[in-house]
């Protein structure tokens, strides 16, 4: 089940982006991080535990909510708004 | 740039109040703030397609944060503002900023920095689980996402925030199975008299507290969580109601203890510190006006210590009144003094929060070896434990170069108050005998891109 | 105040790697050792260098020194109780050019019998073996048992081992007065303390130059300040301690996946304090990301720098004062003596016990700055 519940501002123009290889919308205004919260119930995983991680702050300082796309990009997903085509991952790095 | 050069950092309620007092008196300063709005984070603004009334966004605070709002609208055209901007590093006379990937030198003169607070964080176990949230955090999901962290919330720390978050979330519809306060009725009750001095404050805090009680909403004190559960995310808390100990099935967890500011700019540029008992951290050391130790430096707002909202905006006017006295320019003095008797009284108003939602003194002593208390690098309690016992570290900073805690992406901005309590739990000293983490450029983490000519 | 008054065989100023290494390696041979540090031990340039651990590129007269170090650094851990992230990685000159490839060929040569066995890299092999440089580098010299440790956990822990051998380390002792009453050295520190010593080890680092001085032989020490970078943790793709002929970057991958990164100039805060700077690390990011383009999504978390003491030659100065007896100098290794703490600590020790050291140090003399005469040891 997905971490975050829209409870509000749901009449917005609608995003489509890719989610670890699949299909996936969001909505115009969307962070990164409610996108891919909303579809699901983890941003990446830690580089030494491998445990799930899914941000901590949302106000860009606890640098939990880094993800990457698959031209290996990186965005802070709680301060960067998600754009129509982007394909991001969540899963393990290679 | 014309005039006297200024350069403000921040475009929250300080900052905004203190480019208002500097175009009043004719200048024309830079604003730069890493959000792509203004309005910081207590009036932050959702994005322009967002269509919510802004009385559902801020509530009772709705006359203040469209004050604030209206006052940056107001002088936009009359000042250089640059949005979406992080100042990554700070010198005398010059900053360097971060805008889309690119690094570019800002000159100044006179400095105003209002960088503001984010949450302070007394972590339990399974705090790193998705699903477990900061207060803030919370907050921001639903003000500017218009999303709840869970469908099933429970909140949990002490201060005003908890209450607040709590019931704004249960005003918009989400579900808040409990909230934690690990304050007692005998200490809201002991802190009444300084709490008096901001009555209107004051009864927002029991509106939002009785509101809960009266939604079927379950308050409990002397409360705190001992763990979050589940494998992947979230799933469920253990907690603590005094002595017993209870288990309540929720999907997320919003947690925190007051907040702590962000003073990183403000320690390259040099100003002194001190150990303010109140707020419980080395501050940056202002006079009533806002002067830092270092001349032209001016700090304003929650980012050299918690005022709060009302005060940040009374404390950016002062400091730019400050700046322009300083600089030759003629001022209204007795506004100047308007402000600071505001802000003094403030000041008892602040001990009175204190009093009634203490910081837990005795959380160190109780949190297990195996905790995480560096998210970014995994080290645990434990670990800092040991690297006392064995090497003797007695500083935040010989602590933080032997375990690691503070070295990652977040440089200590999540971890610090927590390795710090541990610290002089673990050592035997009193907590302002450890020392702080010292800033380093850059303060946020910076592209390779931002080294392209 | 009351005085604490200490007496003993060997006093040491500065606890950095040379110093500990030396009260380590005296406490061995069973002396006695006072170690007078105005700080935390390793806690200047000794625990915030690059963590370089290198024999390769160095002048030739100070390859015996770094070779006995290599020895040491081979049993780390019995030393020092903690392996110190230390890791025989391989070090890798990059060329950048023929003439870089001509130049590295003939350090080679000189260096044929001096137990480095380097090896050179050029053309596909180069390519097959690092992948992961860019186009600019075209080849390198490579030295297969040179790498690099953690200098954070190591110097320390070269305090800490010298410590439970019985060693008497006083930390946030600064030295205020030192000088010799004809019998003994006479050393005031930290306000309350007096220490008289037989012998007097110099090796307070870039702060050396002034107790050098209190002893009649000034030498023109300055002080250097290199920049450090480092990332975020990354994926492992750099398996060696990378430097660069000719000048520019250095950088080392540690198991964490962070990403090491120095090059060039920061500046002083104070005579103590240091810092990167904005010049240096946005030149740090353009020349790393050049050379390696992995980094080019990656991110720089923090930057430092330090307090080097450096001299005009280059060279360190190590061995005995030219102007009083008993007082031996280690300091001034200008940015490269992390590597060669260990050799130096034992090379003070042997100098201390037994008036010589099997390692040839004479052009480390501190004669060769002052017009004095050394005395004979």
């Amino acid at each position: 089940m997905p971490l975050l519940h829209r409870l509000t501002e749901t009449e917005r123009e609608p995003i489509a982006f890719v989610l670890d290889g699949r299909p996936a919308h969001a909505l115009a205004g969307d962070t990164v991080l409610t996108a891919v919260l909303t579809q699901g119930e983890r941003l990446r995983q830690s580089e030494f535990s491998a445990e799930p991680r899914a941000g901590f702050c949302l106000m860009g300082a606890c640098q939990d909510c880094w993800v990457r796309n698959e031209s290996g990009a990186r965005f802070r997903a709680c301060s960067t708004f998600v754009e129509g085509g982007m394909r991001l991952l969540t899963g393990a790095l290679a | 740039m014309s005039g006297l050069q200024v350069v403000v950092i921040g475009a929250g309620p300080a900052g905004v109040r203190a480019a208002e007092a500097l175009v009043a008196h004719g200048q024309r300063p830079v604003v730069v703030d890493e959000a792509p709005r203004w309005g910081g984070q207590i009036y932050r603004q959702p994005p322009p397609n967002f269509k919510r009334a802004k009385r559902l966004l801020y509530g009772f605070e709705t006359g203040r944060a469209e004050g604030v709002h209206g006052a940056m609208a107001g002088i936009v055209e009359r000042i250089d503002y640059r949005p979406d901007t992080l100042v990554w590093n700070a010198r005398e006379g010059e900053l360097d900023l971060l805008h889309r990937g690119r690094s570019t030198t800002l000159p100044y003169r006179r400095l105003i920095i209002a960088s503001g607070a984010t949450d302070r964080v007394l972590p339990f176990p399974g705090w790193t689980l998705p699903g477990v949230y900061s207060l803030g955090a919370a907050q921001v999901a639903l003000k500017a996402q218009g999303c709840a962290i869970g469908s099933r919330v429970v909140f949990a720390g002490t201060g005003p925030l908890l209450y607040l978050v709590a019931y704004q979330y249960a005003k918009a519809g989400a579900t808040v199975a409990a909230v934690l306060d690990s304050a007692r009725l005998g200490d809201k009750l002991a802190a009444l008299p300084a709490l008096l001095r901001q009555p209107a404050v004051l009864a927002k805090g029991l509106y939002y507290r009785a509101w809960l009680q009266a939604h079927g909403v379950a308050v409990h004190e002397g409360a705190a969580p001992l763990q979050a559960l589940g494998s992947q995310r979230v799933e469920g808390l253990r907690w603590r109601d005094g002595p017993r100990e209870q288990q309540l099935a929720c999907d997320a967890i919003g947690f925190g203890h007051a907040l702590r500011s962000e003073t990183q700019l403000a320690d390259l540029l040099g100003c002194s510190h001190a150990f303010e008992p109140l707020q419980r951290a080395h501050l940056p050391q202002r006079d009533a006006a806002g002067r830092s130790s270092v001349a032209s430096v001016y700090l304003a707002g929650d980012g050299a210590g918690i005022m709060g909202a009302d005060a940040a905006e009374w404390a950016g006017e002062r400091a730019a009144l400050a700046l322009l006295e300083d600089a030759g320019v003629t001022v209204d003095g007795t506004r100047a003094h308007v402000l600071e008797q505001r802000l003094a009284r403030v000041a008892t108003f602040r001990r009175g929060l204190e009093r009634a939602f203490p910081f837990p003194v005795d959380w160190a002593a109780n949190v297990p070896d195996d905790l995480l208390i560096c998210r970014c690098e995994e080290i645990s309690a434990g670990e800092l434990r040991a690297a006392v016992r064995d090497t003797g570290a007695t500083e935040l900073n010989r602590l933080k170069a032997l375990t690691r805690v503070g070295m990652g992406r977040c440089q200590g901005r999540t971890c610090g108050v927590a390795a710090a309590e541990i610290l002089a739990h673990a050592s035997g000293l009193p907590i302002d005998a450890v020392g702080r983490l010292r800033g380093q450029a850059p303060v946020k983490p910076i592209p390779f891109s931002a080294g392209a000519a | 105040m009351s005085i604490e008054r200490i007496s003993t065989d060997v006093a040491i100023i500065g606890g950095g790697i040379a110093g500990a290494s030396a009260a380590l390696f005296l406490r061995r041979r069973g002396l006695g050792v006072v170690l007078l540090e105005r700080d935390l031990c390793g806690s200047r340039s000794s625990g915030v260098n690059y963590g370089g651990v290198r024999r390769q590129a160095r002048p030739l007269n100070q390859l015996p020194l770094s070779q006995r170090a290599h020895g040491l650094w081979g049993r780390l851990r019995e030393l020092i109780g903690i392996d110190g992230e230390y890791v025989r990685s391989g070090h890798l000159k990059l060329a950048r050019s023929e003439a870089d490839l001509a130049a590295l060929e003939a350090y080679r040569e000189l260096t044929r019998d001096s137990g480095l066995g380097l090896q050179m890299l050029s053309g596909a092999a180069f390519r097959t073996r690092c992948p992961w440089l860019g186009e600019r580098a075209i080849g390198g010299s490579l030295c297969p048992d040179d790498g690099h440790a953690n200098p954070r956990l190591v110097s320390p822990a070269f305090a800490r081992s010298a410590q439970r051998l019985g060693a008497d380390i006083r930390e946030q002792t600064p030295v205020l007065e030192a000088g010799h009453d004809g019998q003994r050295f006479v050393l005031r520190a930290g306000g309350s303390l007096e220490v008289r010593s037989e012998f007097l080890l110099n090796c307070a680092g870039a702060w050396a130059g002034p107790i050098a001085a209190m002893f009649g032989e000034p030498v023109p020490l300055t002080a250097g300040h290199p920049a450090m970078t480092v990332t975020e943790p990354l994926p492992m793709f750099i398996d060696l301690n990378l430097g660069v002929e000719g000048g520019g970057i250095y950088a080392r991958q540690v198991a964490r996946g962070n990403c090491v990164i120095g090059g060039g100039d920061g500046y002083a805060l104070d005579v103590s304090r240091a810092r990167a700077g904005s010049g240096a690390i946005l030149a740090i990011l353009q020349q790393a990301g050049e050379l390696l383009p992995a980094l080019r999504h990656a991110h720089v978390i923090r930057s430092w720098s330090g307090t080097e003491g450096y001299l005009p030659d280059r060279q360190p100065v190590l061995g005995p004062s030219a102007t009083t007896p008993g007082l031996i100098h280690g300091f001034g290794f200008c940015g490269a003596g992390f590597q060669l703490g260990p050799a130096v600590g034992e090379v003070l020790a042997e100098l201390v016990c037994d008036g010589r050291t099997s390692t040839p140090i004479a052009a480390f003399s501190i004669a060769r700055h002052t017009s004095a005469v050394p005395i004979p040891a």
